[in-house]
């Protein structure tokens, strides 16, 4: 047994050597690119409007940041099992959530789109019956649509944002349900263009009240320096600054 | 550990335990008819045909599944906004559904193991038995169906079993392009509780079941298999 | 054709990241292949010579392992396995560690490889005739120098196309670690793909990568073999 002790043991130790004594935070967010909030450049960094809020959030609490990738669908997993300390991928602030982790107070809120082909008539529920659907998977999109368009339309679930935007344009889906200010690049693009926005949804039990960090229930002080760093940024000015460079209009969406 | 969504889901569980059935079934199925010839052609016949079925192996060996997978889904995808006409055609629905592209790329992926498999396998019948065949009076076509197939498959068949085992766990891949089976309900379970461990344990149960079944299945076809142990 | 040009396009643009992509890939690669190895040999070792409880133990392991899907034993070992590490840790008074990305893909896939690679070695180390380490021993050597002299050298030519294929497996396994989330070549590749809408053309230059990768090794493979069956006698076709 001494053995298997020391083999243990050196197994562990091989694993810390590899590593670091974190005195980092780690931010997640989604693996795949969500523009114009977060994307990875040709160089490989990433860029975007979250990822500069982000950095200025870290400086105001005077904290080395990290972000790291994780894909959606385990990122709250992943934020529990400590492998990254907060969630900063433009996650809605639900009850549902709250449930398993803390938010931080909103740092922006736009509302959920329902985009279409232009020559296809939708305006409520009732137009999608027979219909395919797609929303990213883990999203309060798919919770919206599968409270309310579920019956006799088809949902097709999708790993990240930008594949049922490309299955929109190649047919397999009619319609797509996601975020309007991520969906405003894709509409402008070229692929985009025979497309348009059907419906603005609202519903604040499902869509929440806005985005913001996820941390850890037990992690109470960060989620402290989290809140005063919002709060600091927005009143000296580096929110509003940052979010003139990507848009001309009012993110934070009102008290 | 926390098991109460279990009746929740009971039901998408069981729809997806069909899909995964189906997708395994379907491309073990269709893999296999496809291998006999890739086979076939590194054996026998003109030999550009055998560099050619020995290329396809190779490059279908030699890259992951899941690439495979999303270039089939995808790449075609990218095809289709150019020919607005498809729309209307006939085959539209199924171009659109995404269970094709699933049994397509795995299809040609058991294809091209098992091609693979099967060339060693046709290799090594004893050739005094097909010409045995041949002065029979056999045409080539009986000869394949009577004796080399026959033959070449009890040679081979722990290994088939072994590339059925494999394919079997290929099946939570299609989940990336959205065909749930049972570990795709998995995942869905674990995004809308956040638990993770057990919806997790829960597949690997499933699929464990599966996999023993599988197993004796194929014992149960070994031991049919004449040896000559048994003299 | 434009399909030409827009891959010309999306290397130009992308290169780096299908660079760091690829390294990233080798580099798990490499790790859990040699981890995958490590195991096998302790587990195979364990299985041959072991106790019976430690024989069913690692029978568990193994066939476990074989039997439940790649994808569900990565998801299990990446959340699992750094929540162990970290009680173990904590138990023993250390502070918790995260473990770096590429060394949690290391131990997920090299866990995975271990079992298999218990089975091939196992088989190899069956097959050496017993005379050869029963003479090591009665020269008076202890156990772990007829391994390191006798078995091990004896078994590498056997375990070699298993341990080949094991290989090829493993290069293709670290694909699957997109799904978790790690920027490996696949996920590169979807992210580039995603940005540039040049899924065709990102998902090809994944596909040339990975069978460079392959053929690269299947060349360095018949080098060893060449090396570790010298002296055999060659068999007759």
């Amino acid at each position: 047994m001494n053995l298997l002790k020391s083999l243990i043991a050196s197994a562990v130790v091989a694993a810390g050597l590899g590593t670091s004594a974190s005195a980092e935070i780690k931010l997640g967010l989604d693996s795949s690119n969500y523009e114009p909030f977060y994307s990875r450049s040709a160089s490989g960094e990433w860029t975007g409007w979250e990822i500069e809020i982000g950095e200025a959030i870290c400086a105001a609490m005077n904290e080395e940041c990290e972000w790291t990738a994780i894909a959606w669908d385990g990122i709250i997993p992943a934020l529990t099992a400590k492998k990254i300390d907060a969630i900063f991928g433009s996650m809605s602030i639900t009850e549902e959530r709250k449930k398993t982790i803390n938010f931080s107070e909103k740092y922006y809120n736009t509302p959920a789109a329902l985009i279409g082909p232009k020559n296809m008539e939708i305006t409520s529920a009732a137009d999608l019956v027979g219909k395919n659907i797609g929303v990213q998977v883990s999203s309060t999109h798919e919770n919206y649509v599968n409270a309310n368009f579920a019956d006799g339309a088809t949902v097709k679930i999708y790993q990240d944002f930008n594949e049922h935007n490309f299955d929109l344009v190649a047919g397999r889906v009619d319609v797509v349900v996601a975020d309007s200010l991520a969906l405003a690049p894709f509409l402008e693009s070229a692929d985009g263009a025979g497309f348009e926005v059907k419906m603005i949804l609202n519903d604040d039990v499902i869509f929440g009240i806005g985005v913001g960090a996820g941390i850890r229930k037990e992690d109470t002080e960060l989620l402290a320096k989290v809140n005063a760093a919002i709060a600091q940024i927005r009143a000296d000015g580096t929110y509003d600054e940052i979010s003139a460079k990507y848009f001309d209009f009012d993110i934070y969406g009102g008290e | 550990m926390v098991w109460d969504w279990l009746p929740t889901y009971a039901f998408r569980f069981v729809e997806g335990f069909w899909i995964t059935i189906q997708l395994f079934s379907m491309s073990l199925f269709f893999g296999f008819m496809l291998a006999i010839p890739i086979g076939l052609a590194q054996v026998t016949g003109p030999k550009w045909l055998g560099l050619i079925a020995r290329g396809y192996c190779t490059l279908f060996r030699g890259t992951p599944l899941l690439i495979q997978l999303w270039l089939l889904y995808y790449g075609l995808g990218s095809i289709f906004p150019h020919f607005p006409a498809l729309r209307e055609s006939m085959f539209w629905p199924i171009l659109i559904a995404a269970f094709p592209y699933a049994v397509v790329a795995f299809s040609l992926s058991v294809a091209a193991y098992e091609g693979h498999v099967m060339a060693g396998a046709f290799r090594s019948v004893p050739k005094n038995e097909l010409e045995a065949g041949r002065a029979f009076g056999m045409s080539r076509f009986t000869l394949l169906w009577r004796i080399w197939l026959p033959r070449a498959l009890q040679n081979v068949l722990p290994t088939l079993a072994g590339e059925a085992v494999l394919t079997l766990k290929s099946v939570p891949l299609a989940s990336t392009i959205t065909v749930f089976g049972v570990y795709g309900v998995g995942s869905i379970v674990r995004q809308d509780t956040y638990l993770v461990y057990e919806p997790l344990l829960f597949v690997a149960f499933i699929y464990l079941c599966l996999t023993g079944i599988l197993v004796y299945l194929f014992g149960w076809l070994e031991r049919r298999v004449p040896s000559e142990s048994m003299k | 054709m434009e399909f030409i040009s827009n891959t010309i396009q999306l290397l130009y643009e992308w290169g780096p990241n299908f660079w760091r992509g690829t390294m990233a890939t080798l580099q798990i690669a490499i790790g859990s292949y040699l981890l995958g190895i490590f195991i096998g040999t302790c587990a195979a070792t364990g299985k041959i010579y072991g106790g019976r409880s430690l024989r069913f133990s690692l029978g568990i392991y193994t066939t476990l392992i074989r039997a439940v899907p790649e994808l569900v034993l990565i998801l299990l070992i990446y959340y699992a396995g750094s929540t162990l590490v970290n009680i173990v840790l904590e138990g023993l008074g250390f502070s918790p560690i995260d473990i770096s990305g590429v060394a949690a893909g290391i131990i997920v896939i090299g866990i995975v490889q271990g079992a298999y690679q218990t089975e091939v070695i196992r088989g190899a180390l069956i097959a050496i005739p017993k005379h050869e380490t029963d003479a090591g021993i009665a020269f008076g050597m202890s156990r772990f120098k007829v391994f390191r002299r006798i078995s091990f050298p004896a078994m590498l030519p056997l375990a070699l196309p298993g341990m080949a294929n094991l290989w090829m497996i493993c290069t293709k396994e670290t694909a699957l670690l997109a799904v978790v989330g790690f920027e490996e070549l696949a996920l590169v590749t979807k992210q580039a793909a995603g940005k540039t809408r040049m899924f065709l053309e990102a998902f090809t230059v994944a596909m040339i990568i990975y069978l460079c990768i392959t053929l690269a090794s299947n060349v360095v493979f018949k080098l060893v073999e060449k090396r570790t069956t010298r002296g055999h006698p060659k068999l007759d076709r």
